[in-house]
């Protein structure tokens, strides 16, 4: 089903959900590993045109996933769920939305600091803001890019962490919600 | 933008300028950075094929000069090391991070001169101490005069124009950008108005 139902995610809100679970984990190693590497590597120019090309990719699928989170009702939580467990739940997808969204402005912002605009592959360019920014704020945002990488990595780890331990602890459908579409009791 | 120290140094400076031009009768000269009629290039080769060149925007400085006696003439540039432009955002930040000029720890690099010899073609040696990256060494920079007289607003300007070489780890910056680009040139434009 396309749409999320009672008891499950539909196939876009999983579809969403798996490929940003993709793109971040890789735009994450990604930016570490592109940081690290010497003027002479060949990857030097290459990795991060990928990293905002799928950046941006990411921003385009986190708006498209905030308006179809709107639309959509979220099913309900297994009846094993705690208040506190729904409460936590709904303040980290949040959290996630929203820190998805400040990284990837900040990547914008610094990468567009002396206007010039970021590719979207070979496609199109997104144009930088009419204003530069001055470079104690360029330093500042682009340390910010990264703190908030980092903290959105952990988050991820204990997001999975979490999913795994009522999949094989609990045994409740928490996981098997965001996979495949059979219909649940 | 300027910090107390930055402030401070400048004022001390200029104490010291009024206390020295007191005995000598050179002019001092103000380098016009409101007009920005001088500036602090540098050029250094992009892997042996081609030059890149950058510049700092933000620097400030004063040179005192007396034609009777050019070889008696100072000079002191201060320049904010956070204001390197290379016209390319993600450079730039690279140089001022850690692996290049290190602008947190070493906001500020000096050039101050100790002394000046005038050649009879208008050229001209300029001999002083550069620190950069916190690291201080002597450097000797071939000076070309290139004119001097009133300006059409009421102020009277002279400019200079100076050429020197620096090697990257002589002030302690190891980053590898390959052997072709272990040193680089400073071009400076100077321009001051008489004050």
């Amino acid at each position: 089903m396309l749409r999320n139902t009672q008891t499950s995610f539909g196939w876009l809100s999983q579809a969403l959900h798996w490929s940003m679970a993709l793109l971040l984990s890789g735009l994450f190693v990604m930016g570490l590993y592109m940081t690290s590497l010497n003027y002479y590597d060949p990857w030097y120019h290459s990795l991060p045109w990928w990293h905002k090309s799928f950046g941006l990719l990411t921003f385009f699928l986190l708006l498209i996933r905030t308006i179809w989170t709107l639309l959509n009702s979220h099913p309900k939580s297994p009846s094993t769920h705690k208040t506190w467990e729904k409460n936590l739940a709904r303040a980290m997808q949040k959290l996630f939305y929203a820190l998805i969204f400040l990284i990837a402005l900040s990547g914008y912002l610094f990468a567009t600091a002396k206007g010039k605009g970021i590719e979207f592959f070979n496609g199109f360019v997104i144009p930088a803001p009419s204003q530069t920014i001055e470079e104690n704020y360029v330093d500042l945002i682009a340390n910010a890019h990264e703190i908030m990488a980092i903290l959105l990595a952990i988050l991820v780890v204990l997001h999975a962490l979490a999913a795994l331990k009522h999949h094989l602890i609990d045994k409740d459908q928490t996981l098997t919600r965001m996979l495949g579409n059979k219909p649940r009791i | 933008m300027k910090s107390i120290l930055q402030k401070t140094l400048l004022s001390l400076s200029l104490t010291t300028l009024l206390f020295t031009s007191s005995y000598a009768i050179a002019d001092d000269y103000l380098i016009d950075k409101e007009g920005t009629h001088a500036s602090i290039q540098f050029k250094i080769s992009h892997l042996g094929y081609s030059w890149l060149l950058g510049r700092f925007n933000d620097f400030d400085g004063r040179f005192s000069y007396d034609e009777k006696n050019p070889d008696k003439a100072k000079i002191e540039v201060n320049i904010n090391t956070k204001s390197v432009d290379s016209n390319h955002a993600e450079r730039d930040k690279h140089l001022r991070g850690s692996d290049f000029l290190d602008v947190k720890q070493f906001p500020d690099a000096k050039f101050v001169s100790t002394h000046y010899k005038e050649n009879t073609d208008g050229t001209a040696t300029l001999t002083g101490n550069f620190t950069l990256h916190g690291i201080t060494k002597e450097i000797v920079i071939n000076v070309t005069k290139v004119g001097a007289g009133n300006d059409p607003w009421g102020g009277y300007r002279r400019g200079f124009e100076g050429k020197t070489r620096i090697a990257l780890k002589d002030y302690g910056i190891t980053k590898d950008l390959g052997p072709a680009s272990t040193e680089l040139e400073l071009l400076l434009n100077i321009e001051g108005i008489k004050q």
